[in-house]
């Protein structure tokens, strides 16, 4: 059975300005514009703006909202203050990861989840089906539009649109506030490793709000991004893409996000499974590679241990794996098991039937300058 | 989009111009189209025998990794050593600077059966449909 796609209130949009179309999670999504590499570089050393209006937007209201959104994820969010956003995985009690999310702790009886477009339905159940106490669950995702403006232009963009009102908002903070005559839901956050914004608003504004930020910024070099730059942008930043570097088979320990992970602020979902896990250690890590031969590693590819042959019983597979356009090398992550895990550590990758020599690094591939 | 008269050309996006019994081979404007960025190329060693419709290379984008079909059979007798360095030449002119290889026809007669730029046209307006 073929599933009719959605359309975010930006496909006419996207279409009249030449982007490709593919289907993404459900959704009728631009892949690229002018060109991965140009959309890349121009949030690299100006601006980009995405339409991210297929993520959805979960709401939690009522007086045990905060407790159970803490309780919900892996993160502190009881130690948040109001205004704050959260990057945090879900668990399930298994410690395995549903889904990867933004929290905005709006106050102890609201707060709204972010989550991925492709995980939006078994998320929603999984949050439906778990609360404790006194707690609404909204889904506001198919009335609700987001954009991306990243880039180390984006501030002064915003600002032109908004009157500077969210010149001054620190990294994952959030306010609400006009652009361009438009009420939105504006934080300090991204997933591409540059400065930047997400701007939630209802879906009738997603037009003239976009409309203005291209009228504006285009002049300044903004260019609109599609989904193929997303990833290269968030790769080379280390940040986990859900279903190819994280998953319901991998724990937030195994993905080296531990930092989000807080196990001394009281009981979470998963948090026994994850303790046990932090005692005993993990066999393996998501690690960053590049590369030594002149090959491209993609998701799925089989990794070898260093001098083994193709047909080598494989130690690992590429979590994503891509040319990394800033850094001009071909770059990826893999969970490789902690014996060969660490910096300089070499393997092999196997592309089509040969081996390919590879070696890990630092990570994240790319920091921006400041 | 692009497509030379005085070219031959595959189902698969491949183009050939025939000088004697030799032929300079590479992909179409279409193709580069579809692929975006091209990143890497990985073609036949210089001497290697190919045949019609093997499977002769790889040309991968950011996004995607495409087969590349040999149009006709016979010997390489020079790959681009260009587009090793530089592959964005595929890109920016896929029927001059972005060629890739170069073959002695083993079988001319086969020059016969590919596609001349007004079918490979008409092919292109059915894949669009």
């Amino acid at each position: 059975m073929e599933e009719t796609l959605r359309r975010t209130p930006l496909f006419e949009l996207h279409k009249s300005r030449g982007a490709r179309i593919v289907p993404f999670a459900g959704y009728e999504m631009p892949v690229q514009f002018e060109g991965i590499k140009a959309e890349h570089q121009a949030v690299r050393d100006k601006a980009g703006l995405f339409d991210v209006s297929h993520m959805g937007e979960i709401w939690l209201e009522g007086e045990d909202a905060l407790a159970y959104a803490h309780w919900l994820v892996t993160n502190d969010v009881r130690g948040l203050n109001d205004g704050q956003v959260l990057y945090t995985p879900m668990c399930r009690a298994t410690g395995m990861i549903v889904d990867d999310l933004l929290v905005y702790r709006y106050g102890t009886s609201k707060v709204l989840l972010v989550v991925n477009a492709a995980n939006h339905d078994k998320d929603l159940k999984h949050v439906q089906e778990n609360v404790r106490g006194k707690v609404t669950v909204t889904d506001r995702s198919y009335e609700t539009g987001q954009l991306a403006l990243q880039g180390p232009l984006a501030e002064d963009i915003l600002s032109r649109v908004s009157g500077g009102k969210f010149a001054g908002l620190p990294f994952f903070r959030f306010a609400e506030g006009d652009v361009a005559g438009r009420r939105c839901l504006v934080s300090r956050t991204g997933y591409t490793g540059e400065d930047g914004y997400e701007i939630y608003c209802p879906n009738a504004d997603v037009v003239p709000v976009a409309s203005a930020l291209l009228e504006v910024g285009e002049p300044m070099g903004l260019k609109p991004i599609g989904l193929g730059a997303r990833d290269t942008l968030r790769l080379e930043a280390k940040l986990c893409l859900y279903g190819n570097d994280i998953d319901e088979t991998t724990t937030p320990l195994e993905a080296l996000l531990g930092w989000t992970v807080s196990f001394d602020t009281g009981d979470f979902n998963g948090r026994d499974a994850l303790l046990r896990q932090k005692e005993q250690g993990v066999t393996r890590k998501l690690t960053g590679f590049t590369m030594e031969d002149k090959a491209i590693a993609r998701h799925g590819y089989a990794i070898v241990a260093e001098n083994a042959p193709a047909s080598a019983q494989p130690i690992a597979h590429v979590a994503s794996g891509s040319p990394s356009p800033t850094l001009g090398q071909n770059i990826g992550l893999a969970y490789l098991p902690t014996n060969v895990s660490k910096v300089g550590s070499a393997f092999g990758v196997v592309v089509r039937d040969k081996v390919m020599r590879a070696k890990v690094v630092k990570t994240p591939f790319y920091k921006r300058p400041r | 989009m692009k497509i030379p008269e005085n070219l031959r050309y595959t189902k698969e996006h491949e183009w050939a111009k025939v000088e004697g019994n030799r032929a300079v081979v590479g992909i179409t404007a279409f193709a580069v189209d579809q692929l975006g960025d091209i990143t890497l190329v990985e073609l036949p060693a210089v001497g290697a025998q190919i045949k019609a419709g093997d499977t002769i290379g790889t040309v991968e984008s950011v996004k995607a990794v495409s087969d590349l079909y040999s149009p006709l059979t016979g010997k390489v007798l020079e790959v681009n050593a260009g587009i090793d360095e530089a592959p964005e030449k595929v890109n920016e002119n896929p029927y001059e600077d972005g060629w890739m290889l170069k073959i002695e026809l083993g079988r001319p007669d086969e020059v016969g059966s590919l596609l001349d730029a007004a079918a490979y046209k008409a092919h292109l307006a059915n894949l669009e449909e």
